[in-house]
């Protein structure tokens, strides 16, 4: 009877050891994965905003923490990687407690009264210092704001936060910069990096793009002296090629495996799409009068063609001309004929013109187009009564300066990548597809729309998570190629976009 | 003999079961211990539940038999593209059986019958790659019915009773795959509600061909939980007029418990019986889980169950006056269509093993024990009707892959 009894015990536990499932191949076991050729022991991000995850104007948390490095460090971690550190803001605001002005807090998309809804800055207080920094090393390297010529050893200094004042500090590089007169590839060497990204360059045109082209194009210049560059200007391409070339032989100086992103396009920005060259609606009546009141330029432009000043082909491009519906704004170029210059009786005709569709007007024209650029006087409309600033158009002349040095970038880019054997990401022309009929995964499109599009945070410039997705996997992708290796991919549709908000400024 | 015994429930552990939908079918230790059969079977005041029809021929005047489970379920789930992987942490569920029965004339019993035939209890990690469809839920409903049964003549009898449920509902889950708040913490709902109530109704007929040979029927009405006074949560949803209020408002929802239609035999020979039964039970009354919110909000999340069959065999054996040792075995069909695999129930197929026995401590009272294993063969499944934040059609799947365990013990009393 007791002999039975435990028969009987024995098989109910058998039975409780057996209950628990288990997969046929569980993707916790080795081999369903794997690293290739490369090594995700140590992998240092090195880059500017794009690395760090920056997004919507501001550095904040949850942005780092849907950085592409970020997502990448947990797709390499089924394959042999490590952890992954990031220089965490302290809060989910943005933006710097120590210099608010020019480091605010994150736009949010808020709704007004009407239920329209646009992107305002966010209520909270900015919490990170910038005197506070970090002390150690971090995986993320990415710098908001760096060009390539400031990662560079030459650029020591970069992390001085005594050079803050003065313009020749990056407050993100002085929170976890090793000391003050580090250079940051020599603190991401110093980690012993086993695997690299490196996404830099696109301020190097992105800063004079998103001002409307008002700094220098020093591929015109010629100047090679990148400490005297504005930050508005154009960086000259051997300027680039010999920093990035510095930073790939520097990062791969131990046969160390990585990959290269190259620069995508100004017109797969939303920063750069969104507002249409011709936002002025008008009705026939203003629009005849407005037409009156630029009829002594019109005029002026005919009588410098008679004079030989002036072909006809500029003074038909120049000549001002509303009517009934939606019209094109008025804009400031400095590549027409300086009139005044030539002959002092024509200095009453500015470099004025109507913009076409071949002009790119920037995301913050959108606030001042249509405001009073005299609160006292009614005519004096922006972009209708009142030329638009250069800063808030990137005209075609500006357009081919920019174009041609990011040709020459991500050319010196691709061929860096081939001669080290580096995987080399297309980022551009994912990026492209994005703002050219949009980019499917389950549940939707990712498209470069502003706003609604998923790709793009509301600065118009940086991605959103979800884009931060879309390029992790297009790395993976290229990994994969270059290096035999075999990782899961992430599901875009995991990853947010843009944050709603009412508390606002 | 013994050991052939001792090999079917070996085999029963060791081997693979399932079970469908929301349905738990732990109504009875004795029962559960022949794979849950008993529409034929005279042997306890488990008839209550298994056949009303039933309870007139019992020999006893009184007759009580309570039981309780312990069901010990875990599924796991991985999506080998996206390097996901989940393990729920259910808690154990716990089905309980109360029935007794009175002889009150030669020709007609009573009954009482508590029984809990319906639960669910899942309890994915929070934030889990599944977390739109479901963080958690937890389901119960309490049945209570009353049953009549009239012997017409020693060889056919029939039986039923109205039954009175009370439902109560537990579920949480995220607004969307991506939606939070402004520092990162994903917009969630919880959706609680309990004391909802609703009556259906049984009845069952037996024919008994020969002493030894018996044909059972049962049906059970489909009862609807109309949840209607329940309170609903939202929490971390971004503060915007584009959003849901965080806070408390009402909700309206649908739940069906579904009719259950079933058939089956039992033959006596010497110390053996052996039972069959065929259960059919009507799922494609659960069409969708549509939750309406107090705050205007709604939820709509297709089900499209289809009606599924359970084939269940038991087998007892008399091995001493005092001791019966029974096994069991079903296969349990999922109402659940390919394309409508929610985490929430995740059921496929299964097949299921039991065993158990009783031990008279007297001649009036038994102790009945009873053990069950589930464990699901993987699946690759998805829910592919999802809605994302834009109105979009989601999907969301992977590998699945289900067990339980269950061991009850019980009390038998007759006198």
């Amino acid at each position: 009877m007791i002999k039975k009894n435990i028969k009987y015990l024995a098989v109910l536990a058998l039975g409780l050891i057996a209950c628990e499932p288990e997969f046929d191949n569980p993707i916790e076991d080795a081999g369903t994965y794997s690293s290739g050729e490369a090594d995700f022991s140590n992998y240092v991000a090195l880059g500017n905003s794009l690395t760090a995850g920056f997004a919507d104007g501001a550095l904040y948390i949850t942005g780092q923490e849907n950085s592409f490095p970020n997502i990448l460090s947990t797709r390499f971690a089924f394959a042999g990687g490590g952890e992954f550190t990031q220089p965490l803001m302290a809060d989910n605001v943005g933006g710097f407690a120590d210099n608010t002005n020019d480091f605010p807090p994150r736009l949010v998309l808020a709704f007004d009264a009407q239920g329209d809804a646009a992107p305002r800055p966010f209520a909270g207080t900015p919490t990170t210092s910038v005197a506070n920094n970090l002390a150690g090393s971090f995986n993320n390297m990415g710098i908001p704001g760096a060009r390539v010529y400031h990662l560079v050893s030459e650029a020591a200094g970069y992390g001085d936060p005594a050079r803050l004042a003065t313009d020749q500090a990056n407050p993100y590089y002085v929170r976890f910069a090793s000391s003050p007169n580090a250079a940051v590839i020599d603190d991401a060497v110093a980690q012993n990096p086993t695997f690299f990204s490196l996404w830099i360059g696109n301020n190097d045109i992105l800063g004079y793009a998103t001002s409307g082209g008002i700094g220098v194009d020093h591929n015109e210049t010629g100047n090679l002296v990148p400490s005297t560059y504005s930050g508005n200007d154009i960086t000259n391409n051997l300027v680039f090629a010999g920093a990035y070339t510095e930073l790939v032989t520097k990062l791969t100086a131990d046969n160390t495996e990585g990959v290269l992103l190259n620069l995508p396009d100004v017109t797969s920005l939303p920063f750069f799409t969104t507002v249409p060259y011709n936002p002025i609606p008008l009705d026939e009546m203003t629009a005849q009068g407005t037409n009156m009141a630029y009829a002594a330029y019109n005029g002026g432009l005919q009588q410098a063609v008679s004079l030989g000043a002036l072909t006809a082909e500029e003074a038909a491009k120049r000549t001002i001309n509303f009517f009934a519906g939606q019209n094109a704004v008025v804009i400031l170029d400095e590549n027409l004929t300086d009139l005044g210059a030539i002959n002092a009786a024509f200095s009453m005709l500015p470099q004025i013109r109507q913009a076409t569709p071949n002009d790119l007007l920037v995301l913050t024209s959108s606030g001042v187009i249509g405001t009073l650029a005299d609160p006292s006087d009614p005519t004096s409309v922006l972009g209708v009564g009142v030329p638009l600033d250069d800063q808030f158009v990137l005209t075609p002349e500006e357009q081919t300066s920019v174009e041609s040095a990011r040709l020459s970038y991500n050319a010196t880019i691709e061929a860096l990548a081939t001669a080290n054997n580096l995987a080399f990401y297309d980022v551009a022309a994912d990026l492209s597809q994005a703002a050219n009929g949009g980019i499917a995964f389950d549940g939707g499109v990712i498209t470069s729309q502003f706003v609604t599009g998923g790709g793009f945070s509301l600065d118009g410039v940086h991605p959103t998570p979800r884009g931060h997705a879309l390029v992790t996997n297009g790395i993976l992708d290229a990994i994969e190629a270059t290096y035999g290796a075999s990782l899961p991919r992430v599901n875009v549709a995991d990853y947010g976009t843009i944050t709603l908000s009412n508390e606002v400024n | 003999m013994r050991k052939l015994l001792l090999l079917v429930l070996f085999v029963a552990v060791t081997m693979v079961t399932y079970a469908g939908g929301y349905r738990v079918s732990v109504q009875g230790q004795r029962a559960m211990a022949m794979g849950h059969t008993g529409v034929a079977v005279v042997n306890s005041a488990e008839l209550v539940f298994f056949n009303p029809a039933g309870l007139v021929y019992l020999e006893s005047k009184l007759n009580v038999s309570v039981g309780a489970s312990g069901i010990f379920t875990d599924v796991i789930f991985q999506n080998e593209e996206l390097g996901i992987s989940a393990e729920t942490d259910n808690s154990v569920g716990t089905p309980i059986s109360l029935y007794a029965s009175y002889q009150v004339t030669e020709w007609m019993s009573v009954g009482l019958g508590v029984y809990t035939p319906y639960g669910s209890e899942v309890t994915w990690p929070t934030d889990w790659a599944g977390s739109q469809l479901v963080n958690n839920i937890d389901l119960a409903a309490i049945y209570v019915q009353p049953v009549v049964s009239f012997k017409l003549s020693d060889h056919f009898s029939i039986g039923g009773g109205p039954i009175f449920v009370t439902g109560s509902v537990n579920f949480n889950r995220n607004a969307t795959r991506t939606t939070t708040d402004i520092d990162g913490n994903r917009s969630n709902i919880t959706v609680d509600d309990s004391g909802v109530t609703n009556w259906g109704w049984s009845i069952g007929a037996m024919v008994n061909l020969t002493e030894d040979l018996h044909l059972g029927f049962s049906y059970r009405s489909e009862i609807i939980l109309e949840s209607e006074d329940g309170e609903a949560t939202f929490a971390n949803f971004p503060n915007s007029p584009a959003a849901p209020a965080n806070g408390t408002t009402s909700f309206r929802a649908e739940l069906p418990l579904p009719a259950e239609l079933t058939v089956g035999l039992s033959y006596e020979y010497k110390k053996w019986l052996f039972a069959f039964d065929f259960n059919r039970q009507y799922w494609d009354v659960y069409e969708s889980l549509d939750i309406t919110f107090g705050n205007g909000e709604t939820s709509l999340n297709p089900r499209n169950y289809k009606n599924s069959s359970v084939y269940r065999f038991g087998l007892q054996y008399q091995a001493t006056e005092k001791i019966a040792l029974r096994a069991g075995y079903y296969h349990d069909e999922t109402p659940v269509q390919p394309g409508f695999f929610a985490p929430e129930t995740p059921r496929n197929d299964s097949d299921g093993f039991s065993g158990g026995l009783s031990f008279a401590v007297t001649p009036k009272l038994a102790i009945d024990a009873s053990f069950f294993y589930l464990r699901f063969e993987e699946i690759d499944a998805s829910y592919d009707f999802g809605s994302g934040s834009t109105g979009a059609q989601e999907t969301f799947g992977g590998t699945y892959k289900s067990s339980a365990f269950a061991p009850g013990l019980g009390l038998t009393y007759k006198m």
